[in-house]
C-alpha cells in the first residue's frame, strides 16, 4: 500500500472526535476537494422498542419527523432544503433511527438547524400523518408484489423466529393501520434524545468548526428519562432445513433466498467469514455461486451470497432470481456449493484473490464524503479503533485458509438451512 | 476550470479524453461505442445489450474466468451498460493498476470470442433478466408507452429486446453486430483520475493506435412523424396499485430548447438527484391527496425522445383525478411565465448537484464520454451557464410547444388484485 493511499484513509490524527455534555458524539474530517459537506448519523430509537401490534411504529415516526416541526411545516422544511440543492433524510432500522444529508458547505448551518428541529420538535400534524399512512400502505402493497422483498421477509421470519430481527421494520398492513397519532408522539417523546446520538461530518470545513456547528444546533437538547434500548433476546437455532414459499400469482420470475446465521460485526471471525463469503458469492462475477448458477448453468441474471453483520446475530445468505420452473435446479446447485465450501473451504489462490480485492478497493469506497462518513461511523459503532483503516491491510492478510474453513463450518450447516422462495 | 481536459484523436480515429484529478489514488477508465438499442433492426432487438454481455466472456488473452478475476484482484470496480444511443464499459481501479484495464479494453475491442457455448448459456441469463423486469408493473407499462410513442424511429423497443428475438437470435447475429460497431473510429476512451497526462497518452497510443480503423458504421435513424391525436392505452397485471405514465415527445440534447425544458422540469418535478417535495406537481398531486407519488424525467439523447411523467395512484382515488390535476399544472406553466426566483432556484440546485458529482472520479470520467455520445464535453462544462440564461418567457414558450395533449401517449397500469 502506498503512502498516498494511507493518507486518504481516516486516522486518529485527522478525525476529530468529541462528546458533548448531553451525550452526543461528534466525528469530523475535512475534505476540501469539493465545496460540499455530508452529515450522517444515528440515535438508538429503532424498532426494538416496538410491540408486535404496532410493528412499523419506529419507521412511521422517523418518516414523520420532517413533516412538520414547531417552527416549520412539511412544505417549508423541504422548501428550505430543495431551494439550495441540499438534502436530508431520516429513516429507521432495528436498533437505530438513521439520518443523513448533504449540502454545499455554505448551507451546513441550515442543514443542521433542520436536523435539530426535526429530531427535537416534530409536531405530527394530523393531515400529514394520514397522507404518510397512505404512502406507507401503498409501499406495503408494492412489497407484497415484489418477489425479492417477500422472499427476504419469509427468510427473516424463519431465521429469526420470535426475535426482533425477524420482524419487518416497515410492519404489516394491519399494524400500520392501527398506529395512532398518540402512538407516534409518545414513541418520539420516550425514545428520541441526545444520549447515544452519533453524528459524522465530512466535507469542506475544518473539523473543529464542524463540531462547533453541531454543538450550536444540538448541544442544548436534553431529554431526562430517555429510555435505554432493551437487550436482544436469545435466538432459537435452526434444527433442520426449513422451507417456506410465499405465492405471488402472475409473476414471471421467482426469487430464492437460502441461508443461515452469520457472525456479528465484532466477532473475531468476522474478517475470515467476510473473505470466505467473497470467494463463495462475490468475487469477480459473483464468486462460485455466480459461476455455477449464472455462468455455467445460465439459470439466473443474479445469483450471489452476502454477509449481513451488525450489532446482533448476523445472517449469511445466498440469493437468486430464476424462472419458476428452475427453482429446484438452482437450489440444488447452491446447496452443492455450500457443501463444497464447508467441506474444503477455499483454495490458497482464491483467498489471495479476495484479500487483494479487499485491500485494493478501499480507496474507492472512501473517495466520496458519504463513503468516508459511513466508514468513520462504523468504526465508532463497532469499536474498531480510529486507526482501523491504517491497520486494515494487516487484518485482511493475516486470515488463513484454516480460519476461513473454520468460520464456514461454525456458521453454515448444509443440513440446517432456511430456504425461502416467492413467486407464482 | 479546475481540471483541464486533454482531447486527442488517434490516427485510427479513436477519440481520447483525459482529465487529471489528483485527489485520491484512483483512475476511472470508460470506453464508449456509438451503438445502442436504436441501431437494432426488427428481429435483432436486444443485440447491443446481449453483445455487451458477451464482451465479458473473454478473448484468447483474457479468457472469461480470468478477466473478471484479474480486475477484482486489484480492487477494481467494473461494469458495462447499454443505452438507446451507446454501449459503455468502465473500470475504476487503484491508480497503479489501471494499465490492466487499458490492456483489456484494447484486446476485447476486436478479439472477443463469442464462443457458441457461451452464447447459449448467456441466452438464458438474458431471458432471466427480462423475466425479472417483467415482474415489475412499471417495466410493463413503460415498455407499452415507449412502443406506442415510436412507430417509425428505432427508439420503439426496450434496450433488453423483445422475447421473440432473445429466443431466435444467433451467434452470427451477435458477432456481426460486434464486428461492425466495435471499431476504434466508432469509440471514445475517457479517463479521469490520478495519472500524468503525457505518459498516459503515450501508453494509450501504444495499446490502441495499432488497431485498424474500420468502416464507420451507419446508424439507424428514421425520424418519427409528428402525431396528431392523443394515444391512450392500458396494461393489466397483478397487484393492488395503479400507475399512470404520460409521455410527451421531447427534443434531443443539443436542441436549443433542451435547456429551458431542463428548467421547466426542475419546476414541475424537482431537480434530478434531490428530493422533490416542493415541486409544483408534488404539491398539486401528493399534498392535495390525489396521488401517492409523482415524478418525471427526460433523457439526453441523439434524436428526439420522450419526457415521461409517472403517477403512483392512491387506492381510494380514480387515476383520472390525478391526471386532471397534472394537466392543470402544465396549463399553469403555459398560461403564466414562471417567476425569475424559481429559475434562480433551479440554477442553484444544479450547482449543488454538480458539486456532489465532483467528489467521485468515476462520475467525472463518465460525463466526458457520455456527453461525447450526443454532443461534446462543452455541453457539460457550459451547462450551468446555459441554465442561468433561461428566461421566464423561454420556459412558458417551451411549455406551450412541447406539452400538447395531442402529441402525448397516456398509459395506465390497471391492477387486477392479488389473485391475477
Amino acid at each position: 500500500m502506498t503512502k498516498k493511499n494511507r493518507t486518504s484513509f481516516p486516522s486518529p490524527e485527522d478525525v476529530y472526535q468529541t462528546t458533548l455534555s448531553n451525550g452526543i458524539t461528534i466525528l469530523a474530517r475535512s475534505n476540501f476537494n469539493s465545496p460540499a459537506v455530508n452529515i450522517s448519523g444515528h440515535l438508538p430509537a429503532g424498532s426494538l422498542f416496538e410491540t408486535d401490534d404496532k410493528l412499523g411504529l419506529a419507521d412511521f415516526v422517523s418518516s414523520m419527523v420532517m413533516r412538520g416541526t414547531q417552527k416549520r411545516t412539511f412544505d417549508s422544511i423541504y422548501n428550505e432544503l430543495e431551494s439550495v440543492g441540499a438534502s436530508l433524510g431520516v429513516d429507521s432500522g432495528v436498533h437505530n433511527v438513521n439520518f443523513g444529508g448533504r449540502a454545499l458547505v455554505e448551507d451546513l448551518p441550515l442543514l443542521l438547524t433542520l436536523l435539530s428541529e426535526s429530531l427535537q420538535t416534530p409536531t405530527f400534524p394530523r393531515d400529514e400523518v394520514e397522507r404518510l399512512r397512505t404512502q406507507l400502505l401503498t409501499g406495503l402493497a408494492l412489497r407484497a408484489q415484489d418477489t425479492s422483498d417477500m422472499a427476504d421477509l419469509v427468510f427473516e421470519q424463519f431465521l429469526y423466529a420470535d426475535h426482533p430481527y425477524g420482524k419487518p421494520t416497515d410492519g404489516f398492513v394491519e399494524t400500520v393501520q392501527s398506529i395512532t397519532r398518540d402512538d407516534l408522539e409518545r414513541f418520539h417523546r420516550l425514545h428520541f434524545g441526545p444520549r447515544g446520538l452519533v453524528i459524522a461530518i465530512v466535507g469542506a470545513i475544518h473539523p473543529k468548526r464542524a463540531a462547533e456547528a453541531v454543538e450550536k444546533a444540538l448541544g442544548s437538547w436534553q431529554v431526562p428519562g430517555q429510555k435505554e434500548p432493551p437487550a436482544l433476546p436469545p435466538l432459537k437455532p435452526v434444527k433442520r432445513t426449513i422451507k417456506g414459499h410465499h405465492p405471488i400469482p402472475g409473476k414471471s420470475q421467482s426469487d430464492l433466498v437460502v441461508g443461515t446465521l452469520g457472525p456479528n460485526r465484532k466477532s473475531p471471525d468476522f474478517m475470515a467469514a467476510s473473505l470466505g463469503n467473497s470467494v463463495l458469492g462475490q468475487f469477480g462475477m459473483m464468486g462460485r455461486i455466480g459461476d455455477s448458477v449464472r455462468e455455467k448453468a445460465g439459470l439466473a441474471y443474479y445469483a450471489y451470497s452476502s454477509l449481513h453483520s451488525g450489532i446482533g446475530p448476523g445472517s449469511w445468505e445466498v440469493a437468486a432470481g430464476v424462472n419458476p420452473k428452475n427453482l429446484k435446479k438452482a437450489l440444488g446447485l447452491i446447496e452443492k456449493e455450500l457443501r463444497r465450501f464447508v467441506k474444503s473451504g477455499v483454495t490458497k489462490e482464491e483467498l489471495a484473490d479476495s484479500q487483494a480485492n479487499f485491500v485494493g478497493r478501499l480507496p474507492l469506497s472512501l473517495e466520496s464524503n458519504g463513503g468516508m462518513a459511513g466508514a468513520i461511523l462504523n468504526i465508532h459503532r463497532y469499536d474498531l479503533g480510529m486507526d482501523y483503516y491504517q491497520r486494515y491491510e494487516g487484518l485482511v492478510r493475516k486470515v488463513t485458509r484454516a480460519d476461513v474453513v473454520e468460520a464456514a463450518r461454525k456458521y453454515i450447516n448444509p443440513e440446517r438451512l432456511v430456504v425461502a422462495t416467492a413467486g407464482p | 476550470m479546475k481540471h483541464p481536459v486533454t482531447q486527442v484523436q488517434l490516427k485510427n480515429g479513436m477519440k481520447v479524453m483525459l482529465k487529471e484529478i489528483r485527489t485520491a489514488p484512483i483512475v476511472s477508465s470508460w470506453i464508449w461505442y456509438k451503438v445502442g438499442s436504436r441501431d437494432e433492426p426488427t428481429g435483432r432487438t436486444g443485440v447491443s445489450h446481449w453483445s455487451e454481455h458477451m464482451m465479458f466472456k473473454g478473448t484468447k488473452k483474457f479468457p472469461g474466468n480470468v478477466l473478471d478475476k484479474a480486475i477484482s484482484r486489484e480492487g477494481g470496480r467494473w461494469n458495462a451498460s447499454t443505452s438507446r444511443d451507446s454501449t459503455r464499459y468502465y473500470e475504476t481501479m487503484p491508480a497503479a493498476k489501471i494499465d490492466l484495464a487499458l490492456r483489456l479494453e484494447a484486446d476485447r475491442m476486436t478479439r472477443s470470442l463469442f464462443d457458441p457455448k457461451e452464447v447459449a448459456s448467456e441466452r438464458t441469463v438474458i431471458i432471466s433478466e427480462r423475466e425479472g423486469s417483467e415482474n415489475e408493473p412499471m417495466f410493463l407499462l413503460g415498455e407499452a408507452v415507449q412502443h406506442a410513442s415510436f412507430r417509425v424511429h428505432p427508439y420503439h423497443h426496450e434496450i433488453i429486446g423483445d422475447m421473440a428475438d432473445l429466443r431466435s437470435m444467433t451467434r452470427e447475429d451477435l458477432y456481426d453486430h460486434y464486428r461492425s460497431f466495435y471499431v476504434p473510429n466508432n469509440a471514445v476512451l475517457s479517463l479521469a483520475g490520478d495519472f500524468e497526462t503525457k505518459s498516459m497518452l503515450k501508453r494509450i497510443k501504444e495499446l490502441f493506435e495499432s488497431i485498424p480503423q474500420g468502416e464507420t458504421p451507419p446508424r439507424l435513424a428514421r425520424p418519427e412523424p409528428e402525431r396528431n391525436g392523443e394515444v391512450r392505452l392500458t396494461v393489466e397485471g397483478p397487484g393492488e396499485t395503479a400507475f399512470t405514465q404520460i409521455a410527451y415527445p421531447f427534443p434531443n440534447a443539443t436542441h436549443p430548447d433542451y435547456f429551458p425544458l431542463q428548467v421547466l422540469e426542475s419546476l414541475l418535478n424537482g431537480a434530478s438527484g434531490l428530493s422533490y417535495k416542493t415541486c409544483r406537481l408534488y404539491r398539486a398531486l401528493v399534498d392535495k391527496g390525489l396521488a401517492v407519488d409523482v415524478s418525471g424525467w427526460a433523457e439526453a439523447t441523439i434524436d428526439p425522445y420522450l419526457y415521461r411523467f409517472t403517477i403512483v395512484h392512491r387506492p381510494d382515488k380514480e387515476p383520472r383525478e390525478a391526471l386532471a390535476a397534472l394537466d392543470d399544472e402544465i396549463k399553469r406553466m403555459q398560461d403564466k411565465p414562471a417567476p425569475t426566483a424559481e429559475i434562480q432556484r433551479a440554477v442553484k440546485q444544479a450547482r449543488a448537484v454538480f458539486a456532489y458529482g465532483s467528489e467521485n472520479i468515476t462520475h467525472q470520467a463518465f460525463w466526458m464520454g457520455y456527453t461525447s455520445m450526443f454532443s461534446d464535453y462543452g455541453w457539460y462544462t457550459t451547462y450551468l451557464k446555459k441554465l442561468a440564461k433561461v428566461t421566464p418567457g423561454d420556459v412558458q414558450r417551451v411549455a406551450r410547444e412541447y406539452f400538447q395533449p395531442k402529441k402525448r401517449v397516456v398509459g395506465v397500469y390497471l391492477p387486477k388484485g392479488k389473485a391475477a
